[in-house]
């Protein structure tokens, strides 16, 4: 299916809020749990459910939910997950990534990364404008969101604090491609969003699948970091 | 597991040459990291062997590459487990750092080559592999993660099937960190 039609296939709002739900939770998803979390009846969102994984927008396998196994732990139930591929609709059509490309190959053969990260730290603190460095974990997830990032909070336990965590990496395809120069960028354009100063410090902590940067209390980054 | 895996696995050589020498204030930051980031190594998914001076905690006083270049020498079980402890680990935040501390690159500073498991290769070999890339391009012989070959190719273990192209990798290779 085209990138339109898949996109296409999120105009119902009933497939809109599954695939919404599904990806947000980062995980395999069952019908039972999917259909409870967005009001539908199981049926119907079993339905729509394949329906979008027939445009390629969410992949399926299946599990044994309860963890039992052998016999009486019943069939295997069937499970969504959100699909990996991108879908991007231009109109008029631009390909802004060939040129994210073409460039990040120029800035790391000529190893500009401390330009890049100068020019994004710019734009964050451009984008934050007058506003006061983020202020607490809470408003920064929205400004995260609100960017595509797909925050999540991580708890704290005992005497490590709570951080917040991205599931999305919104440069993905140059990050892997060039990932020191990209996400190096992405640091200091989160740093200039947030603020350098402010309550909230953003420091890279990669990990496999999420996007590299941690946000943490200030107070609390050293604890963590002096381990 | 398939024997492929268990019959090769992936050497690493990496050398950076600094800016300046390791006991200069401005390399602090690089030194400070060195033990988190080795650590990280060792108990990486995938990690077999990093070559260490006798008696330290790790390579950089041996400087077989020249006085103010160190060298980086490691084993791995895959590409997949070196790509994911280069990229999607603390190492990330010292490449993040890189050109504060070392020398931009015109030659290749990284190589790859799959070795039998449980060789563990030595920096002659090692440079030699470099020299090898430097020289011919990506070979079987020598290769970076950009233009990948397997172990098949590389004559290691036994083909499975004729392959004649290199095995395409699902993610798109970076480019280099130098």
């Amino acid at each position: 299916m085209n990138d339109i039609d898949a996109i296409g296939a999120l105009q119902d709002p009933v497939r809109r809020r599954l695939y919404e739900y599904v990806a947000a939770q980062g995980r395999e998803v069952g019908r039972n749990e999917a259909a409870e979390a967005t009001g539908v009846a199981r049926t119907l969102a079993a339905h729509h459910l394949d329906r979008l994984a027939e445009a390629g927008l969410l992949d399926t396998g299946s599990r044994r939910l309860t963890g039992r196994s052998g016999p009486g732990a019943g069939r295997p139930a069937k499970v969504y997950t959100r699909a990996r591929a991108e879908r991007v609709v231009s109109l008029p059509a631009r390909d802004y990534r060939t040129a994210a490309e073409l460039l990040a190959e120029a800035a790391e053969q000529a190893g500009l990364d401390a330009g890049l990260c100068a020019a994004a730290r710019r734009r964050g603190e451009a984008l934050r404008g007058s506003a006061a460095p983020c202020g607490d974990l809470g408003e920064a997830m929205e400004i995260l969101a609100a960017r595509g990032y797909e925050p999540r909070l991580e708890e704290g336990a005992g005497a490590v604090a709570g951080a917040v965590r991205m599931r999305n990496c919104p440069f993905h395809a140059v990050a892997e491609r060039f990932p020191p120069l990209v996400c190096g960028m992405n640091l200091a354009l989160l740093e200039g969003l947030l603020g350098a100063d402010g309550p909230v410090r953003a420091r890279m902590d990669a990990r496999p699948g999420e996007c590299c940067v941690v946000l943490e209390a200030s107070g609390e980054a050293s604890k963590n970091n002096g381990d | 597991m398939t024997a492929s895996v268990d019959a090769a696995h992936l050497a690493q050589l990496n050398v950076a040459t600094l800016r300046f020498p390791l006991s200069d204030p401005r390399m602090a930051p690089f030194v400070e990291m060195l033990d988190t980031v080795n650590a990280a190594a060792d108990d990486a998914p995938g990690f077999v062997w990093r070559l260490v001076e006798e008696g330290a905690a790790d390579a950089t006083a041996l400087r077989p590459a020249g006085e103010d270049v160190i060298v980086n020498l490691t084993v791995w079980e895959t590409q997949d487990a070196l790509w994911g402890f280069t990229y999607r680990s603390e190492h990330l935040d010292v490449l993040r750092q890189r050109r504060s501390w070392f020398e931009r690159h015109v030659e290749a500073h990284l190589v790859l080559w799959w070795v039998p498991a449980g060789h563990l290769p030595t920096t002659g070999e090692a440079l030699e592999r470099l020299a090898d890339l430097r020289t011919n391009g990506p070979s079987a012989r020598a290769f970076t993660f950009a233009s990948s070959y397997s172990a098949e190719e590389a004559a290691l273990v036994p083909s499975a099937a004729t392959r004649t192209r290199p095995v395409p990798h699902t993610r798109p290779a970076p480019a280099g960190h130098g």
